[in-house]
């Protein structure tokens, strides 16, 4: 916590400012505006269908927002191409796994550096001295991100065969390889186990304090976003319903209503 | 932590599986290059040009195999770019006098062009609705190198002979011969930059755009371009191979770049090993010797004979030599432990 009170003042790395989303006639997501700062973790929650998701693809350039901005170190980044998202450092990771499933698990990651990279066909093909020093490059780090998740043993396996926790950690090491300033984790814990969801809250708060990121964690799984998260911001049909410590969001009456039911129901 | 270190030595187990490697071993490699050296000094004209043909067609499954087994494109036109690139050798040979290895490259960067500006509208259109438009591009080839005003050019219907060139530097050596020997050359040179290109980031990104292509553009390729490029490179390729068949055969018509070529590729490619560059050599093999062995079980029946022998191909290989290949190598693998 203590390096996002320290952030706390400084100008936000990533701030949502009034985003709406109109899908036809329905309303996915309704003037919805926080800030993150650099080194929080912040935890999205809500209940299903109160536009997590939508805000996620809107942050990697999936869905266009019918209307607000979203500033990236305060430039907007609505006018980028889908493709152009990497290379200003938001890294992200799929709901139900997205990786390359016949690429090996180094192939995969190597790919995840593809926006920290260039090249040109033709001195691809040459394999000229800058493409090649620029692969070592490239290997090294990629070397050192499966080091530091573990991975090294199925460095050479491809993705499909792996266990699905595998998988997820694979996919975690590809976007880490682009260097991001922003990691966006959409529902990591989905189809894990209950050990397995607290070994992944360890790996998340230590990726944040080694690698000097900042998280952005979609999450159904309360009990890891209550135990990692600096800041939680709680939707529900679209709306912000509270936002704030996980122990204040906790108690707030809204949430409670809108995971619980009212009284009166 | 020991959730995690119970998921690796889990994940070890696979690692049993062969691996899926784009090419062959060096030692492999080394065999087959020496037996292509070796081989026409023992054979007879006929085969020799016969044996060009079958590194011509390679050279062209090679690049149909770039195309969808590297970037995941479907394409059922390569004739239209064996067309271009033959045409162009044929033009530049007999109405510019211009030296045949040039008109090579030259082929290439027109194919590249025209590969990679069909690949713009090809963006919209993927999988079998892919494949149908360039189907449209294969039916349309050989009317629009018929048209009245390109005749003078292209010698319409008739086509253009090409003369085949002796070999240089007064070596003692039959045209045939020569050519095989040149052709060779530009294949491996060839294949060794089509290896080189999967295995870098921009094959990568071929790979990743044909795996995912939502997860590619997350990660920061521009799989509009990437999917153009491959186009671009296919076609030149198979332009290149076009070229050298135009030479090879002495004579380049309309007629010869139908549909059928186009599909007999796409078959070399099933056979070979779709994504295993170097069966694509097999695959070539098989669309030009197999066709004369049906003839031989049956003059009569031969297109229902080689259905049956294509029919037990896939039967049997469903992932074509690639599959024959893993087999043999874990085969050695247990003599040698034995």
């Amino acid at each position: 916590m203590t390096q996002a009170q320290l952030a706390q003042g400084t100008s936000p790395l990533l701030a949502v400012r009034d985003v709406s989303v109109v899908f036809g006639g329905i309303v996915a997501l309704n003037g919805v505006s926080f800030d993150m700062h650099k080194g929080q973790i912040l935890g999205l929650i809500g209940p299903n269908g109160a536009g997590k998701t939508t805000l996620f693809n809107c942050l990697s350039r999936l869905y266009q927002p019918s209307s607000g901005d979203i500033l990236m170190e305060g430039a907007s980044i609505l006018t980028r191409p889908p493709h152009r998202i990497a290379e200003i450092g938001i890294g992200r990771t799929f709901q139900n796994v997205a990786l390359f499933p016949n690429l090996s698990v180094m192939d995969n990651v190597r790919v995840g550096a593809h926006s920290k990279t260039s090249s040109d066909i033709i001195s691809d093909s040459l394999r000229l001295a800058w493409v090649r020093r620029s692969e070592t490059d490239v290997n090294k780090k990629v070397h050192e991100i499966l080091a530091y998740l573990k991975l090294e043993d199925v460095a050479h396996t491809v993705v499909s065969g792996l266990p699905f926790g595998t998988q997820k950690r694979v996919e975690l090491a590809r976007a880490l390889a682009a260097d991001p300033k922003i990691l966006l984790l959409d529902e990591p814990a989905g189809g894990l186990n209950h050990e397995e969801v607290y070994v992944l809250g360890d790996l998340i708060r230590r990726i944040r304090d080694d690698r000097h990121m900042t998280v952005l964690l979609v999450e159904h799984h309360m009990g890891l976003v209550m135990s990692i998260a600096d800041h939680v911001v709680a939707l529900n049909f679209g709306k912000k319903l509270a936002e704030g410590t996980p122990a204040q969001v906790q108690v707030d009456p809204d949430v409670i209503k809108a995971y619980l039911g009212s009284k009166d129901q | 932590m020991s959730a995690v270190e119970e998921v690796v030595t889990e994940a070890a187990a696979v690692e049993a599986v062969p691996k899926r490697a784009m090419t062959l071993g060096t030692g492999t490699s080394l065999l087959v290059l020496a037996a292509l050296i070796i081989m026409p000094i023992f054979v007879k004209n006929f085969i020799i040009f016969q044996m060009t043909m079958l590194l011509i067609y390679g050279l062209a499954v090679l690049a149909l195999n770039i195309l969808t087994g590297g970037s995941g494109q479907f394409s059922l036109g390569q004739s239209a770019f064996y067309a271009v690139g033959a045409y162009t050798t044929a033009v530049l040979m007999e109405h510019f006098d211009v030296n045949y290895a040039l008109t090579l490259p030259i082929a290439g960067v027109v194919c590249f062009g025209f590969g990679f500006l069909f690949g713009q509208p090809a963006l919209r259109l993927s999988g079998v609705y892919l494949a149908l438009a360039t189907f449209a591009l294969a039916t349309a080839m050989p009317q629009l190198l018929k048209l009245n005003f390109l005749e003078h050019w292209t010698g319409g219907v008739q086509g253009l002979v090409v003369t085949k060139p002796d070999a240089p530097f007064g070596l003692k050596m039959s045209q045939d011969m020569w050519l095989y020997y040149f052709s060779l050359v530009v294949v491996i040179g060839i294949y060794i930059l089509a290896v080189n290109l999967l295995r870098s980031r921009s094959g990568r990104a071929f790979m990743a755009i044909r795996d995912n292509e939502i997860a590619a553009s997350a990660m920061g390729v521009d799989v509009a371009l990437y999917k153009t490029l491959a186009f671009g490179v296919s076609a030149a390729i198979t332009g290149i191979a076009g070229s050298l068949g135009a030479i090879a055969v002495q004579f380049v018509a309309p007629d010869s770049y139908t549909i059928t070529l186009a599909v007999s590729l796409f078959l070399g490619m099933v056979v070979g090993g779709v994504g295993w560059l170097p069966g694509s050599i097999v695959g070539a093999a098989f669309i030009i010797f197999v066709p004369n062995i049906a003839e031989g079980i049956s003059k009569g029946l031969s297109g229902a004979v080689f259905g049956v022998l294509l029919f037990l191909v896939i039967y049997l290989v469903p992932h074509g030599a690639r599959q024959v290949a893993i087999l043999g190598q874990q085969l050695a693998g247990k003599l040698r432990k034995n």
